[in-house]
């Protein structure tokens, strides 16, 4: 029972359809998305004619996975593919050899130097450049300057704005998104969300209401309406599916994401990091689900890579759970899948023999996600109950209640002596700063000489990017309002219950993410409610109304919740989305949230995209 | 979480985890010769599911051996799938030219029909056709507002070509968006000469200097690397800046010098893990801790000397120079570090730190217990010292602040505690004998 040698693929009956699945169970129906994302693939695919070989941009195969598997390719002639190095090609018996790329112009040197490799007399074969998610003149032009250009038969875009992710998530998966926004100022990847949004709309009827808070999502609104204009001849006739759009600007809540996140997903992202829907883990905690034999004889060394999502039953269940109701959660399932198994004891008649075996694999699947489950639960814990994670959770908690917030602080202190991970420094720091609106001079200055010191002076880039942003700022001669907003939008609720929450303050114990409490009001009692506050964050707020073709008007049954689609622009944390959905499962909510983002986002790789030397990994 | 975090720790070990593990293993000897036909998803060791795009990328790559037949796993097929609109930058470019009316569009239009292929050669031709500076900045203009990041680049890279760089900046300047991309757009290209050029003329000099700054992190030889962070020295940067650039170099200058110097056997004993060539400067004082202790404050290598040039915190030179001489068991040097003589000659410890975390770092440096009692002792809150001596078993501290405090019960209980017949219990026996009661 080996895992990985080829044989054991060849035949396997799969279940595939269930992949793509989980896109369907939601409010709205995100597979015609991803269908016509597929749709889009083979209709390129189709115009290179004849057998073909895919270079990839390694970095893209992440998130076309989310789109297609290797079966869509190979029913479109696609024979081989590669990896993008540099050098000549591998050989292959094909007619096409097509490079999907990312527009980076690193990228074009290499390909420039795998087409001149070439050996034209023996193999001519066909090369086609498929830039992902747009093409680029400066790429082009690059191609050009190293001679190329003319060897390239088809250069072609495929336009992947926005990425269904899971059931009521979208993404873009633009990692420099925020830095590009806010730091840069480079408005590229805003062009890019407009343009996502349009092709939205394209398929799920225009949105007729637009909110919007901040500098990004007023330019985003802006375009948006432009480009409806510009369309105008081309109105789509479907019934819209969204009711309204929420634009909110990352920069407009800073705090939430240096906040360590206390949901299971979050916890899982913030410890392990997960890329396009994987995490990859430690491999012994799983090595004992093998059969005992095995174990001595091959441990497995490599990480043991997971798939997350709502297509696993439990995993949809306990995600956006409080790490703290895990345990709970996770035994009263192991209960019901005993209890389910004992049945068989039961089973008297053939029928209910056959009834029982039906069951079986369903039941299988359910018992090996609890083992897995179970698992990474006892790899967080380990780390959830450590000293460290305790003192660096309350030092946290007393910045976000204000408490000492103008000191210097003695926790953070002792970590930059003890030389704890520099992107931990800056998390606490950054959020000092953020719950204080500045730090004092003397303060800033002194955390600054201790960074400079202790992690080498070239981190003065990095600082001063996290100053640009206004993660870290000296305060200026106003007053902290920070308190003021704390109060007016309840962001700490002294009794959160992470067991059965009423509140969305569960998802940090304690803390109400800025952002969702924004979404929360604006669903009622409405915004006006909060003029005041609203004017402390950085950006304009706004509401627009689209005009709908006439006919589509919808009529709202009695009790009918409305379907909101909310867009971060620059990022959002999974403890951000984990309460959009509390929100959308309350009762008497009203509204049911649809996800969009540029990025999903962790703390720590936020800060990092903000480093001009990221440490090395 | 807060307070109630412990609460929850036993509950999860005693119930929960371990209660779920179980039912998995008993689950799993039931049908565990069902296992080989289970029905789910297979999923390769690293996790891919087979059959997903970045396993056959590997597969495919590894071996030219046939992946043989796959089964057919693809979704559903949805005969009407819908179709995505096509607006690619294409339509922009198009919308662009929309702009300079009817005449443009004939003249321009034709060619953005082509095959793509063909277009990008003529369109670029076409863009010449734009002379005049005027018509130059319209065409720019247009592509501003048409927001393609892609379209706008095409713009200013012909305007580069046509334009000479000073009526480009002046014409910039007064444009943020297209100035923005083009910054971005030089950074891409790497053409640091214009880039400081165009910063200059917008009076960006602190944005300038630290982007000639950030060039040292690509130059490997530390020779090189000084002399170039020597040449930023003149940059003009904000002042706090400046200082952490002219400390950054005189570091690097040391760390040369410090790198090929030192007393031989010291290396021998304790061979070097790595280069002291950029490292930090709290780094750089404890290898001078480590290596260099004891050298005269004239020496670049010396301990006092980096102090003083970097103006390193009471705390943090405390702190670098305990761990570095606790690490070598020298607790003379230790101890030398917390002594402060009076006028009158009288010897008292002190330090800018708490003694509390003094005794940590020395435990953690496995330090003997006659040292980390002694430091123990000077902890100035009771309670803190009990439990830190308790922590670290150091009886006579216990013994002797019990016996201090009076408290007479505390000391029986502790009695129970240390072995029966040892130097201790004879210690305590002693005093609860002679105390009065």
């Amino acid at each position: 029972m080996m895992h990985t040698t080829a044989s054991s693929h060849l035949t396997l009956p799969t279940v595939r359809a269930k992949m793509s699945a989980h896109l369907s169970y939601g409010r709205v129906n995100l597979n015609i998305l991803r269908e016509a994302a597929r749709k889009e693939l083979r209709e390129f695919l189709d115009k290179c004619a004849g057998s073909k070989a895919i270079v990839w941009d390694e970095y893209l195969t992440g998130p076309f996975g989310l789109i297609a598997q290797y079966s869509l390719l190979k029913e479109h002639e696609v024979e081989k593919m590669f990896t993008l190095k540099g050098g000549r090609l591998p050989a292959a018996d094909v007619k096409n050899i097509i490079f999907f790329v990312r527009p980076r112009l690193e990228l074009m040197d290499i390909i420039a130097e795998n087409v001149i490799s070439e050996d034209k007399m023996h193999s001519p074969r066909d090369f086609h450049i498929l830039f992902v998610p747009r093409r680029s003149m400066l790429c082009e032009q690059r191609l050009k300057e190293q001679g190329v250009l003319g060897s390239l038969i088809n250069i072609d875009e495929y336009i992947l704005d926005l990425i269904p992710y899971d059931g009521d998530l979208l993404s873009m998966e633009s990692e420099g998104a925020f830095r590009e926004c806010y730091l840069e100022s480079d408005q590229t990847s805003l062009y890019h969300t407009a343009k996502g949004l349009m092709t939205l709309q394209a398929l799920y009827g225009t949105i007729p209401q637009i909110f919007g808070k901040g500098e990004c999502a007023r330019h985003v609104a802006n375009m948006m309406l432009r480009m409806k204009r510009e369309f105008a001849g081309s109105q789509t006739q479907i019934l819209p599916v969204f009711d309204s759009l929420l634009l909110l600007d990352r920069n407009i809540d800073l705090l939430t994401p240096l906040a360590t996140q206390l949901t299971y997903e979050g916890l899982i992202d913030e410890v392990y990091g997960i890329t396009n829907g994987y995490v990859k883990l430690p491999p012994e905690k799983f090595a004992a689900q093998k059969k005992q034999v095995e174990v001595g004889k091959d441990l497995p060394t490599e990480p043991k890579k997971m798939q997350l999502n709502s297509a696993e039953e439990l995993y949809a269940e306990i995600r956006d759970k409080n790490f703290n109701a895990i345990g709970a959660a996770l035994s009263k399932k192991a209960k019901i899948i005993s209890a389910a198994f004992e049945e068989r004891h039961n089973a008297k008649t053939v029928g209910e023999i056959k009834q029982f075996v039906s069951q079986l694999p369903h039941m299988q699947a359910a018992r090996s996600s609890l083992a897995n489950h179970t698992s990474i639960a006892e790899l967080i814990k380990d780390i959830t109950t450590s000293e460290a994670f305790f003192d660096n959770l309350t030092v946290e908690q007393e910045f976000m209640t204000g408490v000492d917030t103008d000191k210097v602080n003695t926790y953070i202190e002792d970590c930059i002596a003890q030389k704890d991970p520099l992107i931990k420094i800056l998390r606490l720091v950054c959020m000092q700063s953020v719950c204080n609106n500045g730090l004092k001079q003397k303060i800033l200055d002194y955390y600054k000489r201790e960074i400079l010191q202790t992690y080498g002076y070239e981190h003065m880039l990095t600082l001063n990017n996290l100053e640009k942003t206004g993660l870290l700022k000296p305060q200026t001669s106003t007053r902290n309002n920070y308190p003021t907003i704390r109060k007016t939008l309840k962001l700490w609720m002294e009794d959160a219950n992470e067991q059965n929450p009423n509140d969305i303050s569960y998802v940090y114990s304690g803390y109400a993410p800025l952002s969702i409490r924004l979404t929360q009001v604006l669903a009622r009692p409405g915004w006006r409610s909060i003029e005041e506050v609203l004017k402390m964050l950085p950006g304009p707020h706004f509401e627009e109304r689209q005009q709908l073709p006439a006919g589509l008007h919808k009529k709202r049954q009695q009790g009918e919740n409305r379907t909101t689609l909310v867009f971060f622009l620059g990022g959002v944390t999974y403890a951000e989305i984990a309460a959009l959905r509390f929100l959308s499962q309350m009762e008497d909510g009203g509204t049911e949230y649809i996800i969009a983002t540029t990025k999903l986002i962790n703390g720590t790789s936020w800060i990092k995209s903000l480093m001009d030397r990221p440490e090395a990994p | 979480w807060r307070a109630r975090c412990r609460e929850y720790d036993a509950i999860w070990d005693a119930a929960t985890l371990k209660e779920s593990k179980r039912a998995v293993n008993s689950i799993r000897s039931l049908v565990e010769e069902e296992d080989e036909e289970d029905d789910v998803e297979k999923v390769s060791w690293s996790g891919e599911p087979v059959g997903s795009i970045s396993w056959s990328v590997k597969e495919t790559a590894s071996s030219i051996r046939s992946t043989g037949e796959v089964r057919d796993q693809s979704f559903p097929k949805i005969n009407t799938a819908p179709s995505l609109p096509k607006n690619s930058s294409g339509y922009s470019l198009s919308s662009l030219f929309k702009a300079f009316g009817e005449t443009s569009i004939r003249n321009y239009a034709p060619e953005l029909r082509k095959p793509k292929s063909e277009y990008k050669v003529r369109y670029v031709y076409s863009l010449e056709k734009f002379r005049s500076l005027q018509d130059k900045l319209l065409l720019l203009d247009e592509a501003v507002n048409a927001h393609d990041g892609n379209v706008i680049t095409a713009v200013l890279i012909y305007l580069k070509k046509s334009l000479s760089k000073e009526n480009l900046f002046r014409e910039l300047i007064t444009r943020e968006i297209a100035l923005r991309h083009y910054i971005h757009f030089l950074k891409e290209i790497e053409e640091q000469k214009l880039l400081v050029e165009l910063f200059k003329s917008l009076d960006r000099t602190e944005d300038m200097a630290l982007m000639q700054y950030r060039d040292h992190l690509n130059i490997r030889d530390e020779n090189k690397r000084r002399d170039f962070l020597k040449s930023c020295l003149s940059l003009p940067f904000s002042p706090d800046d400046a200082t952490h650039v002219q400390d950054h170099y005189t570091l690097l200058e040391r760390q040369i010098i410090i790198e090929s110097s030192g007393q031989a056997d010291i290396f021998k004993k304790y061979p070097r893990k790595a280069s002291i060539l950029n490292m930090p400067i709290i780094t750089t004082l404890y290898y001078s801790c480590f290596y260099h202790y004891g050298e005269s404050d004239g020496t670049y290598s010396s301990p006092a000397n980096i102090r003083k040039t970097f103006r390193i915190s009471d705390k943090q030179f405390l702190l670098t120079c305990l761990g570095a001489r606790a690490k070598l068991k020298a607790w003379f040097d230790v101890d030398a570090l917390f002594t402060t003589k009076n006028w009158l000659g009288y010897t008292k410890k002190r330090s800018p730190i708490g003694f509390h975390r003094i005794v940590d770092i020395l435990q953690k440096n496995n330090a003997p217990v006659q040292v980390l009692q002694e430091y123990v002792n000077l902890v100035e809150d009771a309670e803190q010292k009990i439990s830190l001596a308790q922590k670290y078993k150091c009886h006579d501290v216990i013994i002797n602040t019990y016996r201090d405090l009076k408290d007479r019960q505390q000391l029986i209980v502790y009695r129970g505690k240390v072995e029966r017949g040892s130097s201790e219990y004879r210690k305590i026996e002693e005093i609860l004998s002679n105390s009065v009661r």
